[in-house]
């Protein structure tokens, strides 16, 4: 009911604002002739247009003046480095042709605005020399970024260097499981037929030997050395979700039935990061960049960048999945601590 | 078929006497039914489809409303969502799964029945004829079919928002297996089956509204009425159509595949799924498959949004300036740019699919050169109204916002053209911001401007004016209050369709500025009831046409009656002499050149 008359009363409201402006405008055609009006609106709309421009230049500022400290998170990779670097090239070229295509947008508004009915425009159907000019030299800056583009993009894509650390990223709705290969340095194979949610969580075959030493996460939390590159294979146990690394400029799916990789050299340690940010809840994130359901936005992995000592540490704590004595408690016990800290699904 | 051969055709089919000078009024009276609702009048057809789709903006909008109210103030509840939406926000708080629904279903609805359906079904129907000089369509019959096939699939969309396990909530791109598996989430299930059906018959009605198109700008022009002589909404419009043409039936071959994967068995889309407790015995299929499908078309689908804005928009900023489009043939081939690489560019949406990194770089290359005929256009609208005599009426005003949003957001385009930026900058808010300004608003602004331009044809009347310019503004500072920090959310990696941000560190110090934005759109959307409720209220008390050519245009459809009846004009369709783009002294005091103008003797033709 209340619905009903609110929506009757905004229903004539605006009636009556309709009236008003429909009023306005007979009055203001009884006042002067349909000539004299369209150059009193025309100079009124060109001066808005300037004015809408002139608030837009300070708005701009002011909207980059707020928000510059969050601008980018601090570039925690290599590739992050290369990335901000091209990005500011970018930013610099669009920033230019921005500006002084709205530059000429509003000044031609206002100064060539309709004063005097009786002069005629500019008879200008085409130039030849103009219109060739305007094509070739966004060709050639589209060239020069895309050389940049491609050159960042082969490196990324490049393959990952010999000595890079390698680690699993399975997604599932809603959380990141990891899996490290162990001392042996080889993943145990897995099938998605022999997942159990209970005891099996990836479908590791037991009866691998390369399984043996395998070491769960099911907290999303990942264990890197700074400095030392890292490799992620990438797999999903059930729809499409993205592993996004915001610090280190960094997205690929994971994608069911499909094995994908990326890799990144982490230069900058978590604990200096909460130093530099100032920030002592600081934490490298993991998010999901792939829309996979209702628990979307709260699917949450962790970046832990260490020294080589304290990732030997925390190493030396883990036990292996298929370990006879823990199976599985360890790494459950240790993902229910953690996962007091990741938002969890409701699910 | 000679010109003459249609003019008497026309003549017999709709009995309108050559005498006849009063009103385009029929002579046999026509039932109501015939004449507004099963009508085969393409000028009625374009009313249904610009009113339908009005109705469909309100309703996405408001999606957008109540998602921004959960985006903006996560902690709050508000009790009027509840009146609204019921079970889904219980205590007025939004359920995630239904935020979803609202995210993909704003989406389906603003892009394919508001920007698709409405924008072009609205103007192509509307100036086809008229600006080429056609009693009507190539085939009226299936023009009219084109309207009831979206009419059912909008019914089906509807209906898909009251069922109990909610509407598709997959995303507007409904990518699998999310989309193909009831398990994977609840707007799979039925929600997805109607989603399906409703698209299916929406690509039905695209086809059969697009070969119309078509058929009637290549075969039903006017004597006189080359193909360099056409308006460029003519022309961007017959590129419109060729793109749906081309891209809808391999969407729909997706769809086919998706429905067989999800009712029938099979896996085109479907390997090593483990969900809902269980292995599913689906092996070989690929999820990638679908987004090659889905993008083939959805790319292309973006110029079909943008296309008729830019024609649109080119044409009223060369009648407002009292001045021809500057480089009129670099236009048309622009477009014929813009339309073959639509095509070619598909994959890059996605980069991070973990497609091969040599195919991506290829797609950077030819994504970047549609910044080319894009760059063209742009500088030549703004020679344009160089040296012009600009008036500015509210349409002019939206063409020129127009060329501002479509700057602003096709700029960003070229960010995530590129793969190695797209890499950070992929489904972040960065996309949010670069799509709306370019496609939505920018769209909606081509929209606009063609509504207010048009109005008085399609209705005798004027829309007021003092309420246009509000909504304007309204519009113009409100688009860029709301998308330009957002480009800062998605360079800080911000990602898209969250429900929540404030349990994640890197994310959570946005939250004053989304509240902001939220404020914003709320303000926004109570600015475009004012252009609905002018729209509605000057069909009946707007300020009457008095003169047959207000703009002072050279196009033809300003050559027939105020108000035209069936068949558009009451004698000969005119000839045409001259390109649509004469705007000079004709010698007697006016300062352009109707087309049916002939030559004058020693002039040249353009």
């Amino acid at each position: 009911m209340s619905i009903f008359i609110t929506v009757a009363i905004t229903f004539l409201v605006l009636m009556i604002v309709y009236q008003i402006a429909q009023a306005s405008e007979y009055a203001a055609s009884l006042r002067g002739t349909e000539r004299e009006r369209q150059k009193k609106t025309n100079k009124t709309m060109a001066t808005l247009l300037v004015l809408f421009f002139l608030s837009g230049l300070y708005a701009i500022w002011l909207c980059h003046d707020t928000l510059k400290g969050q601008l980018m998170l601090t570039s925690a990779s290599k590739e992050g480095e290369a990335y901000d670097s091209m990005f500011l090239v970018t930013i610099i070229v669009t920033g230019i042709v921005f500006f002084i295509t709205h530059v000429l947008l509003f000044w031609f508004a206002f100064k060539y605005k309709s004063t005097d009915d009786t002069k005629s425009s500019y008879f200008l159907a085409h130039n030849n020399k103009l219109e060739l000019i305007w094509t070739t030299v966004p060709a050639i800056v589209m060239a020069v970024l895309v050389a940049i583009g491609l050159r960042n993009w082969m490196n990324i894509t490049s393959a990952a260097p010999a000595n890079a650390a390698v680690i699993e990223v399975i997604g599932k709705q809603f959380n990141w499981i990891i899996r490290y290969p162990g001392k042996d340095n080889v993943f145990g194979k897995r099938n998605f037929r022999d997942i159990n949610d209970a005891t099996n969580i990836l479908g590791i075959n037991e009866k691998d030997p390369a399984s043996a030493d395998d070491i769960v996460a099911q907290n999303g939390e990942i264990h890197m050395v700074v400095g030392k590159p890292i490799k992620f294979i990438i797999g999903s146990r059930d729809v499409i979700h993205d592993v996004g690394l915001p610090h280190f400029r960094l997205k690929m799916d994971a994608v069911p039935g499909i094995t994908t990789t990326m890799w990144f050299t982490p230069t900058i340690t978590s604990a200096k990061m909460k130093e530099m940010t100032k920030n002592p809840n600081f934490v490298y994130e993991l998010s999901c960049d792939q829309m996979c359901g209702k628990g979307h936005y709260s699917m949450r992995g962790t970046l832990i960048v260490e020294t080589q000592e304290e990732y030997d540490a925390w190493l030396a704590k883990q036990t292996a999945y298929f370990a006879p004595a823990a199976v599985p408690a360890s790494p459950v016990a240790d993902s229910t601590k953690k996962s007091t800290e990741a938002p969890v699904a409701k699910n | 078929m000679s010109n003459e051969a249609i003019v008497h055709e026309a003549h017999a089919a709709h009995a309108i006497h050559a005498d006849d000078h009063h009103h385009g009024h029929e002579h046999h009276e026509q039932h109501f039914i015939t004449k507004y609702i099963f009508s085969q009048d393409h000028k009625v057809i374009a009313k249904q489809f610009l009113i339908t789709g009005i109705i469909w903006a309100i309703i996405g909008a408001l999606m957008s409303v109540f998602f921004r109210l959960q985006l903006g103030f996560p902690d709050k509840t508000f009790p009027i969502m509840e009146k609204f939406l019921g079970e889904w926000a219980k205590g007025g708080k939004l359920d995630p799964e239904f935020y979803y629904a609202l995210v993909t279903m704003h989406g389906t609805i603003l892009v394919f029945f508001v920007l698709t359906a409405g924008l072009s079904g609205t103007f192509a129907n509307l100036l086809i004829p008229l600006q080429i000089g056609a009693r009507d369509m190539a085939s009226p019959f299936m023009n009219m079919l084109s309207y009831w096939f979206f009419f059912i699939a909008g019914v089906i969309m509807f209906v898909s928002l009251f069922i109990q396990t909610g509407p598709a909530s997959g995303g507007w791109t409904t990518y699998p297996p999310l989309s193909a598996l009831k398990e994977a989430s609840m707007g799979s299930g039925l929600g997805m089956d109607l989603w399906l059906t409703s698209m299916a018959l929406f690509v039905v009605s695209s086809l059969l509204g697009g070969l119309n198109y078509v058929s009637t700008i290549l075969n039903m022009r006017t004597k006189g009425m080359t193909m360099t002589r056409m308006p460029l909404t003519i022309w961007a419009l017959f590129f419109t159509a060729v793109l749906g043409i081309l891209s809808f039936p391999v969407l729909f071959s997706g769809f086919v595949l998706l429905i067989f994967d999800r009712s029938f068995g099979t896996s085109f889309y479907l390997s090593e799924i483990f969900i809902g407790g269980k292995a599913l015995p689906n092996v070989g299929g690929s999820a990638i498959l679908y987004q090659h499908l889905f993008w083939f078309l959805g790319h292309p689908e973006v110029y079909i949004i943008m296309l008729p804005g830019m024609g649109m928009a080119s044409e009223i900023l060369s009648t407002n300036s009292r001045k021809p489009i500057f480089g009129y043939f670099a236009m048309i081939i622009s477009l014929v740019g813009i339309t073959v690489l639509a095509f070619l560019v598909w994959a890059h949406h996605m980069f991070v699919t973990g497609m091969s990194p040599f195919l991506g770089s290829i797609f950077v290359l030819l994504t970047l050169l549609i910044a080319v005929p894009s760059a063209v256009k742009v500088f030549n609208w703004l020679t344009t109204i160089w040296r012009g005599n600009l008036r500015f009426t509210p349409a002019m005003m939206f063409a020129l916002g127009f060329v501002s949003l479509f700057i602003s957001g096709g700029l960003t385009g070229i960010f995530l053209g590129n793969s190695a930026l797209d890499i950070h900058l992929h489904d972040t808010y960065f996309v949010v911001a670069h799509f709306h300004i370019v496609m939505g608003v920018s769209a909606f602004f081509g929209m606009f401007a063609g509504i207010y331009h048009w109005y008085p044809k399609m209705f005798g009347r004027f829309m007021n004016k003092p309420l246009a310019y509000i909504h304007f503004f309204i519009t113009f500072i409100g688009a860029y209050l709301i998308f330009w920090p957002m480009h800062y959310e998605g360079i800080a990696g911000m990602p898209r369709r969250y429900y929540d941000y404030s349990a994640w560190e890197s994310f959570k110090n946005f939250g004053s500025l989304n509240a902001f934005i939220s404020i914003v759109v709320i303000i926004v959307f109570f600015g475009q009831l004012i252009f609905v409720f002018n729209f509605f209220a000057s069909i009946w008390k707007g300020r009457k046409v008095t003169t047959q050519n207000p703009w002072g245009s050279t196009t033809l459809e300003w050559t027939t009656p105020i108000n035209p009846g069936h068949g558009n004009w009451e004698g000969d369709i005119p000839e045409v002499h001259r390109w649509a783009y004469d705007y000079r002294e004709d010698g007697n005091g006016n300062d352009f050149i109707p087309q049916t103008t002939p030559l004058r003797p020693g002039e040249e033709s353009h």
